[in-house]
């Protein structure tokens, strides 16, 4: 009975899923600065997304963590602003700017009403060109990183990150932490932001969406004035990186009553043939909410977690898939054992027709529901352009996923799972785990 | 799965959210004849829409020695009905695309979904379904039972601030049921049983003790049909009880914690004050200390960030937070990250120092009218996420307020004069009233 409506839930009620319509527009300035726009003059006022490729990696040798607190440190004066000044103009716009720095892009997320538009854009250009890195404020933001280093170091997840990274990736700059050590941060000097901004601040690897109230014709003047000033070129790419972790458990004693666990190994890049079904199949592994494997068995039926998840992590320079855990001391084991009993079993067996389905339909499903905004769908756009996707890309996404088949994800989930060559790095006290002695 | 996301604003110190909502927004209301209250906020810019419900009910309405179980009952909502199977809730959900959850505060309990705008009618039916027609078994409530106990060793043992936080509020309210933590406590945790369960379902989990919030791409004729279709023809509970609570008494005596923890990598010291809360027809004061705390420290050019972190160099951060989206009595916090080598009591004497001075200097009128300009521009803003306004509507609900308390907020906010906030900061900064936590390391650091 209870079988027998869940199969007509299905079928009375999965239709296509919605569209996601956006039409997007390529504007070049008349400098020569390329945006993607979606104009949405509903609600007056607009976001816009920059990113910068290369972000953190292009910290210079020795200057870990610089990228980073340049980053920090643009909204702390600008031109002949200083820090308490720029804050008191942001708020009398009532515009928000966002930096964020990470492995592979610094992006700036800005957003302000069209009432006052040209006065936020002069504002985020002063801090994105003009910056003044005053000494006063390196100090005081240069505090606020090492509270927050000093943070990591005691909290389990933030270890058990900086084990794995530095086991997958040794010297690449993806095996440290980008915010540096407390050692690298103390040494940065007024120089060194000078050195950072010139590296990541460039044309050469400039991604921009706009979405809102704003046309072509007002957008292009707007990317000149607000960045027509950049040089031409900055600080070269860092190469790729080798993935060097080997199949192993990694104990990191702690003193905590719950277990924390970061396994991985090599996965699958976003521009591979065979991406979308890896991402059918960690959709069916543990990317999925309660429907996952790795829920179902973990959670659901043995209670062992609050949590369990798996996700490709295709980065510019390597690509992993991953996974987490917590668990109690006493349970995190058996939890790891069957993480690893699951990888097994869908490296051997594949997905079931039904998971497939079911997935297929999540995956598709839930990508018009991404799109719930001016800022999303700026960052979503960046996003497309950094991975080189044309401009219609949105309309044939679904089809890619729909083209995934039962052969495909045997293929790739035999390639991809190697139970043998899976890495957990725990941190806590766990009973009856200890460290292998490879890697 | 963020279970429970509203559960940490009662355990760690979060920005107090400043939205409002605009004049221009769609909103729409009614209740159905089983009392049942409706909102329907509208945006036609996509093809999709969020399903909530609201049940006011959470962990304050608990019964003694049963804490935890409202966030419990939230975890077996996604278990088996008559005609559902385990799971098939949010595998449903999924296979339609969408995203759904649930989270429990003090005073509420809310399940939603974000699906595409023509999948209302499959979340509301199974919605409806799982209001009256949970099966508990024993199975489900002993996995179920370790799942809450590895997420409560997640977000509150395995974090030194939660920890702190969680005395905080047990010292904070004498008497009021908002002093016990909304996951509960471990010990109680343990001995949950399904009578437990099955008692607070059947007490709070009606029509008439619900609110159902639709956001999107809907029109209010759309949710009215589908409402009094699945909701409609659940009966009300008769004799649901009214919610009145405990009261806290008189609070005579300043409390002070010190909570060691060698996991600690940051100390700080964080101060909490009874606080009153919004009350239908009677928001003022809530809105003076609203914008008290934006004035004190909501940011980069409030007044204690000024003072102590920009003038006396004394904190890597400092801020005052205050929620009063409550049902009963809420707290005004304040807190202090002092910088290195600063001592926690010499960085609480600071924090001290510029609460004193505050009330000399009184309120900046530029930065109040910097702050109006910019709770006014929220308005604009919000119009691009109606399901944040959604979720504003509900929590206001929730606790009591009306729609027309939720409508007036804004001008209200508007409203509050630099003397207003000065009244209230007078009234709620007193030391008697308070609980105030040091977080710190082991006083003797192990050797080895």
């Amino acid at each position: 009975m209870i079988r027998l409506f869940a199969a007509l839930t299905i079928a009375l009620f999965v239709s296509l899923p919605a569209r996601a319509d956006v039409e997007i527009t390529e504007v070049t300035s008349p400098g020569g600065i390329t945006a993607w726009l979606v104009q949405e003059p509903s609600i007056p006022f607009m976001a816009l997304e920059l990113r910068f490729r290369g972000g953190a990696s292009l910290d210079a040798p020795g200057k870990r963590g610089a990228t980073n607190l340049m980053t920090g440190l643009l909204e702390e004066g600008a031109a002949d602003l200083d820090a308490r000044a720029f804050a008191r103009e942001l708020e009398a716009l009532a515009a928000s700017f966002d930096y964020d720095v990470g492995d592979d892009s610094l992006a700036v997320s800005a957003r302000f009403l069209t009432e006052n538009r040209d006065k936020a854009v002069e504002l985020l250009r002063t801090s994105i060109l003009e910056p003044t890195f005053e000494q006063e404020a390196l100090d005081r933001v240069r505090a606020q990183v090492l509270t927050g280093l000093r943070a990591d170091s005691t909290d389990p997840d933030e270890i058990a990150r900086a084990a794995f990274d530095k086991m997958a990736y040794g010297d690449h700059p993806y095996g440290s932490n980008y915010r540096g050590t407390i050692e690298s941060v103390e040494a940065l000097t007024r120089e060194d932001m000078l050195d950072a901004h010139a590296a990541v601040f460039a044309k050469d690897r400039l991604y921009v969406g706009a979405v809102g109230d704003i046309t072509p014709e007002e957008l292009g003047p707007l990317l000149d004035d607000l960045l027509g000033a950049l040089p031409e070129e900055g600080a070269p790419q860092p190469g790729p990186a080798e993935i060097l972790i080997q199949g192993g458990t990694t104990v990191v004693p702690f003193d905590t009553p719950q277990s924390v666990a970061i396994f991985g190994q090599p996965g699958i890049d976003q521009d591979h043939p065979d991406f979308f079904a890896a991402r059918v199949l960690n959709q069916v592994l543990g990317a999925g909410g309660f429907e996952s494997r790795l829920m179902t068995e973990v959670r659901q039926r043995r209670g062992l977690t609050y949590g369990v998840y798996s996700f490709l992590v295709p980065q510019d320079h390597a690509a992993t898939i991953q996974g987490q855990v917590a668990s109690s001391n006493e349970t995190v084991a058996e939890a790891v054992s069957v993480i690893r009993d699951e990888w097994a079993r869908a490296a051997a067996d594949g997905v079931t027709e039904e998971e497939l389905e079911a997935a297929k339909l999540y995956v598709t499903g839930a990508y018009p529901l991404r799109f719930n905004g001016n800022g999303p769908i700026a960052r979503i756009m960046v996003g497309m352009q950094m991975l080189g996707l044309p401009i219609d890309y949105i309309a044939t996404r679904n089809d890619k996923v729909e083209a995934v088949t039962m052969e495909d994800v045997q293929r790739v989930a035999a390639e991809l799972l190697d139970p043998e060559g899976l890495h957990f790095v725990v941190v806590g006290q766990p009973e009856g785990l200890e460290s292998t002695v490879a890697n | 799965m963020s279970r429970l996301r509203a559960a940490l604003v009662g355990l760690v110190l979060t920005v107090s959210p400043l939205a409002v909502m605009a004049a221009e927004e769609a909103v729409t209301s009614f209740t159905l004849d089983n009392g049942m209250q409706v909102v329907v906020v509208e945006d036609h810019r996509a093809p999709v829409l969020q399903h909530m419900i609201w049940y006011k009910a959470g962990s304050a309405d608990e019964p003694a020695g049963a804490s935890g179980v409202a966030h419990f009952l939230e975890h077996l909502m996604f278990k088996a009905t008559d005609t559902m199977a385990e799971g098939e809730f949010s595998s449903v959900v999924a296979a339609n695309g969408g995203r759904d959850n649930a989270f429990t505060s003090y005073d509420y309990t809310a399940y939603f979904q974000r699906v595409a705008a023509d999948r209302l009618e499959l979340m509301m039916r199974m919605e409806a379904d799982r209001m009256r027609n949970i099966n508990f078994t024993d199975e489900n409530v002993r996995t179920e039972r370790g799942v809450i106990l590895e997420e409560r060793n997640q977000r509150t043992d395995s974090n030194p601030r939660a920890l702190l936080s969680e005395q905080m509020n047990a010292a904070q309210y004498l008497n009021h049921r908002y002093g016990i933590p909304i996951i509960g406590w471990r010990h109680e945790m343990e001995e949950l049983s399904m009578e437990d369960l099955r008692a607070y379902y059947d007490a709070h989990y009606h029509p008439n003790n619900a609110i159902l919030v639709v956001s999107g791409d809907v029109t209010p004729e759309e949710v009215r049909a589908l409402a009094e279709q699945y909701y409609g023809v659940i009966p009300a509970k008769p004799d649901l009880a009214e919610r009145i609570r405990v009261e806290e008494p008189p609070q005579n005596a300043e409390r002070r914690l010190v909570f060691r923890d060698a996991r600690v990598a940051q100390e700080y010291v964080t101060r909490s004050y009874l606080a009153p809360e919004r009350d239908p027809g009677d928001q003022e004061m809530a809105a003076a200390l609203t914008l008290l705390a934006e004035v004190l420290g909501g940011g980069q050019t409030s007044y204690m960030t000024e003072k102590l972190q920009f003038e006396q160099q004394k904190a890597v951060f400092s801020g005052a937070f205050y929620r009063g989206t409550s049902l009963d009595d809420a707290t005004f916090d304040v807190v202090i990250v002092p910088v290195p080598g600063l001592s926690l009591q010499e960085a609480e004497d600071a924090m001290d120092a510029t609460l004193a001075q505050f009330l000399q200097d009184g309120v900046d009128s530029e930065q109040l009218e910097r702050i109006k300009y910019q709770l006014r521009a929220s308005q604009i803003y919000e119009r691009d996420n109606v399901d944040g306004i959604a979720r504003r509507y509900g929590a206001a609900l929730s606790v009591g307020l009306t729609v027309e308390d939720v409508q007036a907020w804004p001008d209200i906010l508007q409203a509050v004069t630099e003397e207003d906030i000065m009244e209230a900061a007078r009234m709620v900064l007193n030391r008697n009233a308070s609980v105030t936590g040091w977080l710190t390391r082991p006083l003797t650091e192990e050797v080895n």
